[in-house]
């Protein structure tokens, strides 16, 4: 930044005559060097506040969870309660039981963390095949046309608020599943997973699509060139060499789906059952948080429990994020390379 | 450069080291606020439509008045009863004993409870249910898991579907109470959040069980409760909530922190006063029982005083409390 270019600190008059003046050149230089610093500084200050209120909000979550961890409410729930399960009256057998608001809460965490994961890995099962074919569709086959309208459409998709897509599940999916299965259970794991899985499709599709599109033209051409059909050629050579990159738009989408509330809390039913039935009732983690976080006494047992389950999901979905963001920068970089 | 991240790390980590220096502070408002300045009512969000028709005619009444009401749930409120930041806390649940603690504690004074209406709750099947009277025992079999199948009850042989209110919701927790006598809802109860959501999802369930706030929709039809087997089944109506014969009814509240006074005792007196309890009738609640402790006469024996005498207002609820039990 200090290289000014040779013909800096001459002016140029009028008459075209050039002077230079080395006084002033001096200045100008020490101007400008002091303009970069400050903005220099300036970026890094916003880079890292961002940085900060991530780190401050953990922080926040985490401090509110931990009177539960250092055993304050002993009495009522500790680590051990909440993880194995517990014999609730004489003689009756030991259950995992989620029933915060009862003469005696019971916390038990696993119908909550099996609902969750239940309906994210449904909404994978959903979204990743149409996500991925899509993908390879408009990677591999669409003309520049059609993928120019279709791209634009599915990430679209990423726009509709989780809202208008749980009401919809609420009052269109689930009535129709309903009707063609026969659900028990109107509101259900398959009907959140459903709708879940439309909120991933654009991520599974974005990510991967710019895997397949990354994948240097020289594969492309010398598989053709050995006579293989363009289908082909998708399914054998541009899909296996786009693989990593597809791996992590799987990842960015189960993190995704972890954290994903409105949607769930409306199509899910909410009933805390431990079943791995996925026509039954679901209650997930962040559809607990928003459902009970209202009435809770603040600063007790059950507010502990809440950031409890709080700081667990920010940690699992920090780390899937974190592990799908590398990936996609490495594939970048390795494309970047081969090509 | 990652001697630098350390370093802000640190000083992030400094920011927050203090957990008890950023805590609410409680802020009282030294007793009672003036008359005529503002109110707040803040919770349940059962009573935020009441409150704010209360409110509204209340700041009509006089100039001068200023009255806010937030919602949030019966928690949130209290907890800002606690956290001296309103000054009534409405909830559609009692005060739990730790809350009364806290009240205690925090705020040097016993928490008041005022009863401002009453709420019925309704039990509903779908339309073509041949369901029509339950008895609170029977509702207590089917919500605890024990009752699982219509057949059981004269109806179809089919699975019965539970939906209900979520557990943060006033409605659970007194549904919990009068009707599961304290035991655990069965796992298998939806929870949807609001009375229109429960009804909407039994109007589209043929098996379906819901219950709320009285409703009324095509869909659904309204179970009359019998407070057991061998009593009349009675319907929710108006005339059976008021009078105490419909087995599912329960106050609704609000809370201040010791005696009300002021502005907050004016506003408190202005809900139980003909006009306020008429506006509760409006919005779908139940007016008070005649004679229930309430200040109806005092007001309307000295309309503009309702600020000057204390000794008016005689802590309806804890009045109302005592009515009710023999």
């Amino acid at each position: 930044m200090d290289e000014l270019p040779p013909d800096a600190g001459r002016d140029v008059t009028r008459t075209g005559r050039i002077t230079a003046d080395p006084a002033r050149l001096e200045a100008r230089r020490v101007r400008r060097r002091r303009m970069d610093l400050l903005a220099k500084a300036v970026i890094t200050v916003i880079a890292f506040v961002a940085i900060a209120a991530v780190a401050l909000i953990f922080l926040f979550v985490a401090r509110e969870a931990l009177p539960l961890v250092f055993g304050q409410f002993r009495d009522e729930v500790t680590l051990g309660s909440m993880i194995l399960p517990q014999a609730w009256r004489e003689g009756a057998g030991a259950i995992f039981s989620w029933q915060p608001v009862s003469t005696v809460p019971k916390y038990s965490l696993a119908p909550l963390v099996v609902g969750t994961l239940k309906v994210t890995v449904i909404a994978l099962v959903f979204a990743v095949p149409l996500a991925v074919g899509a993908a390879v569709f408009s990677a591999e086959f669409a003309s520049r046309r059609t993928r120019e309208i279709i791209k634009p459409a599915i990430e679209m998709l990423a726009g509709v608020p989780s809202v208008v897509l749980g009401f919809f599940a609420l009052i269109v999916l689930a009535s129709l599943l309903q009707n063609l299965f026969g659900f028990t259970y109107r509101l259900n794991g398959i009907v959140a997973g459903i709708a879940l899985g439309l909120a991933l499709i654009p991520v599974v599709y974005t990510v991967s699509e710019d895997a397949l599109i990354a994948v240097p033209r020289s594969y492309r051409e010398a598989s053709l060139a050995l006579g293989a059909s363009r289908a082909r050629t998708a399914w054998s050579v541009i899909v296996p060499a786009a693989a990593p990159g597809i791996f992590a738009a799987v990842v960015l989408g189960f993190g995704r789906a972890m954290g994903e509330t409105m949607i769930v809390l409306m199509a899910s039913g909410n009933a805390a059952v431990l079943s791995l039935d996925p026509t039954s009732s679901v209650r997930t983690i962040p559809a607990t948080i928003a459902a009970e976080m209202g009435e809770v006494v603040v600063g007790g047992a059950h507010w502990s429990v809440l950031f409890l389950l709080g700081t667990l999901l920010f940690l699992v979905t920090l780390t899937f994020n974190t592990l799908g963001a590398r990936y996609v920068a490495r594939m970048r970089r390795k494309m970047g390379e081969r090509s | 450069m990652r001697a630098r991240i350390l370093l802000l790390l640190v000083g992030v980590l400094s920011l927050t080291a203090c957990p008890t220096c950023a805590r609410r502070a409680p802020r009282d408002e030294g007793g009672a606020p003036a008359p005529g300045s503002s109110v707040t009512v803040k919770g349940s969000d059962t009573l935020v439509l009441l409150g704010q028709r209360l409110a509204e005619a209340y700041m009509a009444s006089a100039p001068g008045r200023v009255v806010q009401v937030t919602g949030g749930g019966s928690g949130t409120g209290i907890a800002a009863l606690i956290n001296g930041t309103t000054d009534i806390a409405s909830a559609s649940r009692a005060l739990k004993d730790e809350e009364r603690v806290q009240i205690e504690a925090r705020r040097g004074v016993a928490p008041v409870e005022t009863t401002v209406a009453l709420d019925g709750i309704a039990v509903f099947v779908h339309r073509e249910s041949p369901v029509t009277a339950l008895s609170l025992p029977q509702l207590k079999a089917i919500y605890t898991g024990k009752l699982t199948r219509w057949s059981e009850l004269g109806g179809p042989d089919a699975p019965i579907v539970l939906y209900g209110r979520e557990n943060n919701s006033g409605t659970y927790a007194y549904f919990k109470e009068r009707v599961l006598e304290e035991e655990d809802f069965a796992p298998e109860t939806q929870t949807l959040p609001g009375t229109a959501a429960v009804v909407n999802a039994v109007t589209r369930d043929r098996n379906a069980i819901g219950y709320g706030g009285i409703a009324y929709d095509s869909g659904i039809r309204i179970v009359a409760v019998r407070e057991d087997a061998g009593a009349e089944a009675v319907a929710p109506t108006e005339d059976a909530v008021v009078h105490g014969r419909y087995p599912i009814s329960r106050p609704l509240f609000m809370y201040t922190a010791g005696p009300p006074r002021g502005a907050v005792k004016a506003f408190l007196d202005f809900a139980l006063s003909p006009e306020g309890q008429a506006l509760a009738s409006k919005v779908g609640y139940y007016p008070l029982p005649v004679g229930a402790g309430r200040v109806d006469e005092a007001a309307d024996a000295n309309p503009e005083a309702d600020t000057a005498q204390p000794p008016l207002l005689e802590q309806p609820g804890e009045a109302d409390a005592e009515a009710e039990l023999p």
